[in-house]
């Protein structure tokens, strides 16, 4: 990797030193700009003077021109490693790889908070740039409010949290970046989150601003629904990544900790969801509109709970990385102000929002409605976990801890009943629907699921019921699916043709439904099966685990950029042939004084076999820790499923941002 | 035991979970002592079992957990000897009583509030599809006499 060498800062030549500045002063106009993108925009669309709303549009473009310039040379400090700067010193080095300079941009509080404004502006940007279909009073509005959570992020960051402060006697070198933060899986983790949570930006802004114009629509429901699907995709991609990263970083091959951090995302996660599946009945049938310009608001409001919960340090955990009160409390601030403005706001006018579409007791409606009382109940559920011990601590003086234990029993069942009840709703006509006639349709799918949970049960050692239980649900869930989208191909001839030319969303419907179900195995697979091994090896020795054979070859001194490692050779044998040699690492590095395990994975389709290097034992021999995991990768692959299906959904042509809302309204919904 | 506890707290590098020396011979009584594990707080990290956690303290609280099981503690015994001990914050999975019923009770009751409200709303819009010609939406109803009207 290439590296920017530019020798010790304060030799720096002027224009470098201004690019920082420049960055800083853009900062601070692009904190103006998002003022007066607030003010005039909403001023004028309630006295409906044309010229007023349409400031609303430059001045978003404006907002995030500025802001990703002060991203820019901010990313400019960090690859110069311009250590005048109080933040790249604390969080970058020259030995560091270049990918690593870059992603300790956001490896920190506060270029992680830059990065979030700047999406905050690129969201208010799409508006801006591809809404000339959306009504002016609305667009005007919409901006306005987005311009509002822009204008409270700038300020927490030129308050509270400022990239840009300098020193005044800069070191010769930096602290390093947090090396668990220096891997592939984690760099790119942060962004996608932030993606993802601020796409819930947009669909409270475009709910804040229908609340203001009273007005809640099946167009609106058209333009709110692309961008919590987009939300939805990131934050899949986000929490799949982390949680992969976990996986093989962290050294015991867990996959997910239930960690106050993970469940900052993983609420916004579950609400988002939610909020997808009810901005279709809005878009469609009319209804449930109150319900989702609420959900709108609160899926937000997990978001920047998430923001307050990783930011403040409230409830410490091994990702808080700020733990400064005062940012603790202008974040509670800004969440406070937004929900309490937003939760009133919608108490006045939620009145105005009348259901047109009616519809009976058995229909895809119904399903929906208890679909999001499912994923609402249990994103409720870990949102109460998660703050009970701070809860507890302050009213009841009792001091204790709500862990994993805790959430697999509480929230399993939620997703359980979501799972039996998935692919019967997603078959459901809307409006009005015959009940026996989908069963019937799903017979086959059911009774084939029944026979792959007998046979994992048949098959099994032990009596645990979470495998069979598990492979069950999935296979119903991707049969399911797979029935779903080959009932709409009709009858007759030409059913595979026509199967190829149903609508993308169709396909991203069942691709995303199955890839939950692929979810749903490999968690149980893991949970379930996996085999553990702990022994001490002498180097040359050989070992059986679960039916391989490992040796370990060698131990070796090796020297990285910045670390060095303890490697072990280990060979992975079936029999006799060699399936493939892993290389298990112990790093160290020596400028943050941190030491890492680097995990070797053997990833196959049905199982990983997955080895860890210890310490090394009096005797010469080293601590191995090899375990055999069933169907890990079917974790992450399952993730990658719903995001590709969601994808799948928002390129159908029906719900492109731009596609002709004035042909949709000319047409009108058919009568069925 | 003591012995091996006293030694092991005398090497200051970070040990590494489970240690092959920590693993007891007999397999059953090892399986109950990891099944515990997985329940206790290492006390001195964040948010981490005691079984996953390379601190010190999780290693002297996992040696104490198998301590406990040899001298013929049941696995209810052995979490009330720890939890004496090192108080409630121990446990990852709360205990029921008293004001954690809240914590366990949220979930079903916000089912229950949840489908409650449910059902009443939706058999408030499907009485109307019952009604007769409210089968059509006033919007539904208006088209219709357009297209009637043409």
């Amino acid at each position: 990797m290439g590296e920017i060498d530019v020798g010790p800062a304060g030799t720096a030549p002027y224009t470098w030193v201004m690019i920082t500045e420049l960055g800083h002063f853009a900062l601070i106009l692009a904190f103006v700009t998002a003022c007066f993108q607030v003010v005039v925009p909403l001023y004028g669309a309630h006295k409906r003077w044309p010229g007023w709303m349409a400031a609303a549009e430059p001045a978003a473009t404006l907002q995030f021109l500025l802001t990703a310039g002060a991203f820019a040379s901010l990313t400019w400090a960090f690859l110069t490693s311009d250590f005048s700067l109080k933040l790249v010193t604390l969080n970058s080095h020259t030995a560091k790889p270049l990918l690593y300079k870059i992603t300790g941009v956001w490896g920190n509080h506060e270029g992680s908070m830059l990065l979030w404004v700047l999406i905050v502006a690129l969201f208010g940007g799409s508006v801006a740039w591809f809404g000339s279909n959306l009504p002016p009073s609305l667009k005007a509005r919409v901006l306005a409010v987005q311009g509002m959570i822009g204008a409270a992020f700038f300020a927490f960051i030129l308050f509270t949290s400022n990239p840009f402060l300098r020193l005044a006697v800069p070191p010769f070198d930096g602290n390093d970046l947090n090396p668990l933060l220096q891997d592939p899986g984690l760099a790119f983790h942060p962004p996608f989150l932030y993606l993802g949570y601020v796409g819930l930006s947009m669909t409270f802004s475009f709910a804040v601003a229908a609340l203001i114009e009273g007005r809640v629509d099946a167009a609106w429901g058209r333009w709110v629904r692309p961008y919590t699907l987009a939300a939805w995709i990131f934050l899949t991609i986000g929490i799949g990544l982390g949680s992969w990263w976990a996986y093989y970083e962290l050294g015991w091959g867990g996959f997910w900790f239930w960690d106050p951090v993970e469940n900052a995302s993983f609420m916004p996660w579950l609400i988002a969801a939610a909020l997808l599946h009810s901005s279709i009945v809005v878009e469609k049938r009319e209804s449930l509109k109150s319900w989702t310009v609420l959900l709108a608001i609160i899926a937000f409001g997990f978001s920047m709970v998430g923001a307050f919960i990783t930011r403040s340090g409230i409830i410490t955990s091994v990702h808080a990385f700020a733990s400064d009160p005062e940012r603790g409390v202008f974040l509670l601030a800004i969440l406070a102000v937004f929900m309490l403005g937003a939760l009133t706001l919608f108490a006045a006018r939620a009145n105005v929002m009348q259901a047109k579409g009616v519809f009976g007791l058995v229909s895809r409606e119904s399903m929906l409605v208890i679909n999001n009382i499912l994923l609402g109940v249990s994103a409720f559920v870990v949102f109460t976990g998660t703050i009970w011990p701070l809860v507890a601590e302050l009213f009841f003086d009792r001091k204790l801890s709500v862990g994993a234990p805790f959430f697999n029993m509480a929230f399993t069942p939620f997703m359980l009943l979501l799972g039996l009840i998935l692919p019967v709703g997603a078959m459901l006509p809307w409006k009005r629907a015959n009940l026996g006639r989908v069963i019937r349709q799903l017979r086959g799918a059911f009774v084939l699921a029944i026979a792959i949970g007998a046979l994992a049960w048949a098959l099994q050692t032990g009596r645990s019921a979470l495998g069979p239980v598990g492979l069950f649900l999935a296979a119903w869930l991707v049969s399911g699916s797979a029935v779903d989208l080959w009932s709409r191909t009709g009858r007759g001839s030409g059913r595979l043709a026509r199967l190829r030319r149903l609508p993308r969303a169709d396909w991203g419907k069942s691709v995303a439904h199955g890839g939950l179900g692929i979810t749903i195995a490999g968690i149980a697979g893991m949970m379930a099966w996996s085999v553990e091994d702990i022994r001490v090896v002498q180097p040359g020795e050989a070992f059986e685990v679960a039916g391989f054979t490992l040796s370990l070859d060698n131990v070796a001194r090796v020297e990285g950029p910045n670390y060095i490692s303890t490697m072990g050779e280990v060979s992975l044998r079936r029999g006799d042939s060699l399936i493939n040699t892993l290389y298990p690492e112990k790093r160290i590095y020596p400028v943050a004084g941190m030491p890492t395990t680097e995990a070797a994975i053997d990833n196959g389709f049905l199982r990983d076999v997955y080895v860890v290097v210890g310490d090394p034992q009096g005797n010469g021999g080293w601590a191995i820790r090899t375990y055999y995991k069933p169907l890990a990768n079917w974790i992450w692959g399952g993730a990658i499923l719903m995001a590709f299906g969601g994808a799948l959904s928002l390129s159908d042509r029906r719900y492109r941002v731009a596609a002709g809302s004035h042909k949709a309204a000319a047409v009108g919904v058919p009568a069925e | 035991m003591k012995r091996l506890v006293l030694c092991l707290c005398l090497i200051a590098a970070p040990v590494f979970a489970v240690q092959p020396d920590e693993i007891l011979d007999d397999p059953a009584l090892e399986a109950r002592a990891r099944e515990l594990s997985q329940g206790l707080r290492c006390l001195v990290c964040r948010n981490e079992n005691i079984d996953d956690s390379s601190a010190q303290l999780a290693r002297d609280l996992r040696l104490l957990v198998r301590e406990r099981l040899v001298a013929g503690d049941t696995d209810e015994e052995a979490v009330a000897f720890i939890v004496d001990r090192y108080g409630e914050y121990v446990l990852l999975k709360p205990q029921s009583g008293g004001s954690n019923l809240i914590l366990w009770g949220a979930g079903p009751l916000m089912l229950l509030l949840g489908g409650l409200i449910a059902v009443v709303y939706l058999r408030r819009r499907s009485r109307s599809v019952e009604g007769g010609d409210a089968s059509l939406s006033d919007d539904e109803k208006a088209r219709l006499r357009e297209i009637m009207k043409n």
